[in-house]
């Protein structure tokens, strides 16, 4: 106990921030396959200079930052994501500049073998041995546009992968050990104007046959097996919707924030009203997550530069709490007054963390330990965070 | 001497002066009283009435003169020629005395001569009179005898003379009972039927008692057959019952005397009086109908209080005279019956004034309660138990529920409609040119016309409160209407629906193109502020002063009241901002969002949308400064010149992001946490904002370059696309230091968009700051 609160004391007291002196950040993924180790991975954004992606590994037992740095030259990366089925593959998006062009493409990788499962070199000579991405393929989007994110089948092989570009949804089949992408099917929104999509989640439920996008103010949800559309909010939010997330357990449930400074959840069977709104940020919502485990626990960022932990009891998965056995009789007799605490457990803002001092664009929490997460802010600064111990013991117990 | 002294003593010789024994006889008097009051006994003084000591024996006329003593006395005291005086002076009283006594004498003779002769006068009358008393004996003995003579004489006759009349008597009696079945029949052919009834109650008795007789049986009989005849004739009278509640009751009255059973009679009554109360409730009832316009509610009551509280009155007070032996059974009877159609007819009532309900017309309406109410008292009081008075209440109660409800939703409607005219002229393009009513006129126009609707209201509930009435000393209208009903349910009511309505304005989801004026929302704020500083303790003061509240209850504070218009005010005004923040905010992001910036041509000119963003501002600006104060700016603002404003801040700019794109690490690493340590105030972009133009202007501007930022934050510059950002961003501080607050803001929020370019940009070559100041000078 005395340790985990030495923990988060230190993590909290800024003891692991990083900065990135040089670049700026956007990009920020879990290593979604990893399930032991803490770690992430942030894309760095420079006009000047070779790209990096840092593999950031967070030790838990000695409350330590490790980082290691791979060189992706081809330019500044505005989104990445994590391979769910294999550690080494991940996908980012990125754009390039050319004639006076901007282009932003998209591309599969492989980070070297060696740095997959953790680092065993000393973080101070990293410098020295900067390694590179192993290109597996390029999603080809000539023909379409110019590529805002990228998302894999959560559930599934690491096979599949689907990525928006502009106006279009496109579905990807990994082939021959993710060499080759082959474009399996796709969609496009038609409409007055320029639609453009800003962010996708894909659905966890339905065997994974469900994708959300958001484009402007309008949240639609995909069918990837016709590729057709399923639902469609529209004014989903007040302004631009910046980013979405399906609840893990509750398989209608999804959460969206956006330019109005409010973050919604809405149960897709029902688009007219949210199911509920939180409007704790002062400016743009940019990030909104679930908690993988327990999806009371909402992470938010935003531009005012703070990062908000909220807990959604009443609409999670478990509003009452964790449910107790029946059958253990003496521990039903123990867990009684507590039971009636948690009832009482309101909708609520857990804490803000303001350790950043410039714009938060991306949040996630890790896929190895539920009770941790992670938040980059535009000025390169990262930030590793717990959540409470009180109210960790408070939804365990 | 004793003689002399009895002289003066008798006092009525005829030879005393009389001025002596008048003045002795006062001094005696004077000192009879002294002596009575010292003590001395009165018998001591008496016949003395001078010389101060009564013993001595030299007082001539005291009684204890002694001759030698005075003699004595007078020889040595007295010179010769006072003795020869007193001599003589004795001589001649001595003299004086004789004669007195002579004449007493002479006088007293006489009177007893006279006296003599008067008895001896007497005895010989009396004498006569003896002889007659013994005649006067004698004759009346004489005549007593007679008398007894006659009296045992006439003694037979007498007592035959008393039995004949005693015949008579008894003989008039059976001819009364021998006449009575053609009496009787005679009375029921002439109606008479009071008459007719009073015999029977005659006779019934005796022919009860002599009905083993056989004469008697058939008169029994006969007059039974009539009797019967009777009390069907005034069945019958009284079933037709056409005849108004009197008649009725005379009917009952004769046949409870003709000994009918009373139960059955009562229920029949009422059963008659109830058939013509519900004519009546008939006939009301149609008047309800839905086809011809109903009688004003006045008419409609007074109808009803005459008509069926009148007949109610009626049957009751007949009922509880006629059915008093019934006892509480009967009453119990009544009280159902009243009920029952007090009921119907306040169902009745209710419908009507439940028509009454949208009508506008208070005082009609109050005046129509207190007639119903009024009515209402006297069966009331008749019948405490049917509980007609409290159900009237309950109902006057009721309506007055319900006309607060009116009241309030009329009050809501007319703020809606206030707001629509509001919107109205907002929206009325201007064709002159020229404003039409200013927003401050506008706000003007709407706080009077709401305040003059709340005070009508007001005046409308007060009449049911005016002390005529006969029912505004109820209970619930002195305490609960006051309170709860006017304060609560209609000013307080009111006051928060308004700020509900005023706050829904804000919950509109911020579409684009929201459907809410900005200069409505400002309006709206305006009055919420407005209401909070004075008028909602103007109004509750208003309403405590008219309706003295004497209840208890507890009531919303003034305060509760003002804190929430306040954060009405509060939201409305943050709304506004953020809707206005908005509009400026997506022209700047569409400009930047739109253009081609790597491609871009050198900067001549300040981008149009940037001055289109200062021409909206200043636009902000007048409106929100028609309203609101101006507000507080931080002292630096006022002393800081355009000039030395530019100067300072591109010097800045360029300190900035010309050296942190040198490779050299730690240098960076100073300069940007320096930075950093710049914005360690943190700018909170959606801030609460307070109630001044500054203050709002600062969050319009604030939310716009924050986006402004974020959007440049997301594009890639070429070199020249940089310039331009340059150029305009010191365009814009050119023209928007001057609306906020704190003008460094400005300065943070521009530098950090500039240097953010500068980071976007892969050639980032600044444009010379003179050349910068030139461009937007031109422009």
């Amino acid at each position: 106990m005395a340790k985990l609160c030495t923990n988060l004391y230190s993590v909290n007291s800024g003891g692991n921030k990083l900065l990135f002196d040089l670049y700026v950040a956007r990009a920020l993924t879990p290593q979604t396959a990893e399930t032991d180790a803490i770690r992430f991975l942030v894309g760095t954004q420079s006009l000047k200079y070779d790209n990096q992606i840092h593999i950031i590994d967070f030790d838990d037992e000695n409350n330590i930052i490790n980082k290691n740095v791979l060189l992706h030259q081809v330019g500044e990366i505005w989104h990445i994501s994590a391979s769910p089925a294999d550690k080494g593959v991940l996908a980012t998006c990125y754009s390039k500049t050319s004639d006076s062009k901007v282009l932003t493409c998209a591309a599969v990788w492989r980070m070297p073998k060696e740095l997959e499962s953790g680092s065993h070199e000393s973080p101070d000579d990293s410098s020295s041995t900067t390694q590179t991405l192993e290109l597996l393929c390029y999603l080809d989007n000539t023909a379409h546009g110019n590529m805002a994110c990228v998302t894999w089948e959560p559930m599934g092989d690491g096979k599949k992968i689907i990525s928006l570009a502009d106006n279009h949804i496109l579905l990807w089949d990994l082939q021959e050990s993710s060499s080759q992408a082959v474009l399996a099917s796709s969609a496009s929104l038609e409409g007055k104007g320029q639609l453009k999509f800003t962010s996708g989640r894909w659905s966890p439920h339905h065997n994974c046959t469900q994708v959300a996008t958001a484009n402007d103010t309008t949240l639609r949800g995909w069918d990837t097996r016709s590729m057709s559309q399923i639902y469609c909010i529209e004014n989903a939010h007040g302004q631009l919707v910046r980013d979405l997330d399906f609840n893990p357990n509750k398989q209608y449930y999804l959460a969206s924030c956006g330019d109005d400074c409010r973050v919604k959840f809405w149960d897709t069977r029902n688009v007219t009203e949210p199911v509920k709104t939180l409007e704790e940020h002062s400016h743009w919502v940019w990030n909104v997550r679930y908690n993988h485990s327990h999806d009371q626990l909402i992470l938010t960022g935003s531009s005012d530069s703070r990062v908000i932990l909220s807990n959604m009891v009443s609409i999670s998965s478990e509003p009452f709490g964790h449910l107790v056995d029946d059958d253990d009789l003496s521990d039903q007799e123990e867990h009684h007054p507590e039971e009636k605490n948690k009832e009482a457990l309101q909708d609520s803002v857990i804490a803000t963390y303001e350790e950043h001092e410039d714009s938060v664009y991306a949040v996630d929490w890790s896929s190895a330990d539920p009770w941790l997460f992670a938040s980059l802010s535009y000025d390169g600064r990262l930030v590793v965070n717990r959540v409470p111990r009180a109210l960790k013991y408070h939804i365990l117990l | 001497m004793a003689a002399v002294a009895a002289g003066p003593g008798l006092g009525s010789g005829p030879g005393d002066s009389p001025e002596e024994p008048e003045a002795s006889e006062r001094r005696r008097k004077a000192h009879g009283m002294l002596k009575l009051y010292y003590g001395l006994s009165e018998g001591e003084a008496a016949g003395r009435p001078t010389g101060p000591d009564p013993l001595d024996p030299t007082d001539l006329n005291g009684a204890h003169f002694d001759p030698e003593v005075y003699l004595d006395k007078l020889r040595r005291e007295c010179p010769l020629a006072q003795l020869m005086d007193s001599e003589t002076d004795m001589v001649r009283q001595i003299r004086a005395l004789d004669s007195d006594m002579q004449t007493l004498v002479y006088e007293n003779y006489n009177k007893f001569i006279s006296a003599t002769d008067t008895i001896r006068k007497m005895k010989n009358d009396f004498r006569k009179m003896e002889d007659e008393m013994d005649r006067l004996a004698n004759n009346m003995a004489v005549i007593t005898d007679f008398s007894a003579r006659i009296s045992a004489t006439l003694q037979d006759r007498h007592e035959r003379i008393t039995k004949l009349a005693g015949v008579h008597a008894l003989l008039r009696k059976l001819q009364f009972l021998f006449e009575l079945p053609s009496r009787l029949t005679k009375c029921v052919e002439l109606g008479a039927y009071g008459q007719a009834v009073r015999y029977q109650g005659r006779a019934r008795a005796v022919l009860q008692q002599y009905q083993h007789l056989p004469s008697f049986r058939v008169i029994q009989d006969d007059c039974q057959v009539i009797t019967a005849r009777l009390a069907q004739q005034l069945r019958q009278r009284f079933r037709e019952g056409g005849s108004g509640t009197p008649e009725q009751a005379e009917c009952v009255e004769l046949l409870l005397a003709l000994g009918e059973p009373a139960g059955e009679l009562c229920e029949e009554f009422l059963a008659h009086a109830r058939g013509r109360l519900e004519d009546e409730l008939r006939s009301l009832e149609a008047e309800l109908g839905p086809s011809p316009p109903a009688p004003d509610i006045l008419e409609f009551t007074d109808r009803g209080g005459s008509g069926f509280v009148g007949g109610l009155c009626q049957v009751a007070s007949a009922y509880l005279e006629l059915f008093e032996a019934q006892g509480p059974a009967g009453v119990e009877k009544l009280t159902a019956f009243a009920k029952d159609l007090g009921s119907r007819y306040f169902a009745l009532v209710e419908r009507r004034l439940a028509q009454e309900q949208g009508g506008s017309d208070n005082s009609l309406l109050v005046r129509a309660l207190d007639r119903f109410h009024r009515r209402l008292r006297a069966p009331g009081n008749l019948l405490a138990a049917a509980g007609l008075s409290e159900a009237a209440t309950k109902i006057v109660e009721q309506v007055a529920r319900e006309r607060l409800g009116h009241l309030l939703q009329s009050l809501r409607a007319a703020f809606l409609g206030c707001l629509t005219d509001v919107r109205q002229v907002l929206a009325a393009p201007r064709l002159t040119g020229k404003e039409g009513p200013g927003l401050a006129e506008l706000l003007a126009n709407v706080a009077s016309s709401i305040l003059s609707h709340i005070k009508a209201s007001l005046a409308a509930v007060h009449l049911f409160t005016a002390k005529e009435l006969s029912f505004s000393n109820k209970p619930y209208f002195r305490g609960e209407f006051c309170s709860l009903g006017v304060r609560e349910g209609l000013i307080v009511a009111f006051i928060r629906s308004m700020c509900q309505t005023a706050q829904s304005f804000c919950e509109s989801p911020g579409e684009k193109g929201s459907s809410t004026p900005p200069a409505l929302l400002l309006l709206l704020s305006r009055l919420c502020l407005d209401y909070e500083t004075a008028t909602i303790s103007y109004i509750l003061t208003l309403a405590d002063e008219q309706f003295l509240v004497q209840d208890q209850s507890p009531v919303t504070p003034v305060s509760t009241l003002c804190a929430e218009a306040r954060e009405t005010a509060r939201r409305l005004l943050t709304h506004y901002v953020k809707v206005q923040g908005l509009v400026i905010s997506q022209m700047l992001r569409k400009s930047v969002e739109t253009r081609d910036w790597l491609s871009t041509l050198e900067p001549r000119n300040v981008r149009a949308v940037m001055k289109r963003v200062v021409e909206d501002t200043t636009a902000i600006d007048v409106q929100v400064g028609l309203l609101y104060e101006e507000g507080v700016r931080k002292a630096q603002s006022s002393d800081s010149s355009k000039r030395t404003f530019s100067v300072y801040s591109s010097s800045r700019q360029q300190g900035r992001y010309a050296p942190s794109y040198t490779p050299s690490a730690p240098m960076d690493t100073n300069l940007l946490s320096n930075i950093q340590k710049l914005f360690s105030e943190r700018i909170d972009v959606f801030s609460p904002v307070e109630f001044n133009k500054v203050s709002v202007l600062t969050g319009i501007i604030k939310i716009s370059l924050k986006t402004l930022l974020e959007c440049v934050r997301l594009r890639t510059f070429g070199r020249f696309g940089l310039q331009q950002v340059q150029v305009d961003c010191h365009f814009l501080q050119l023209y928007l230091w001057r609306f906020v607050a704190d003008e460094e803001l400005v300065h943070l929020l521009l530098d950090e968009v500039v240097a953010s370019a500068a980071l976007r940009c892969p050639d980032p070559v600044p444009m010379e700051p003179s050349v910068v100041e030139v461009i937007c000078e031109r422009g």
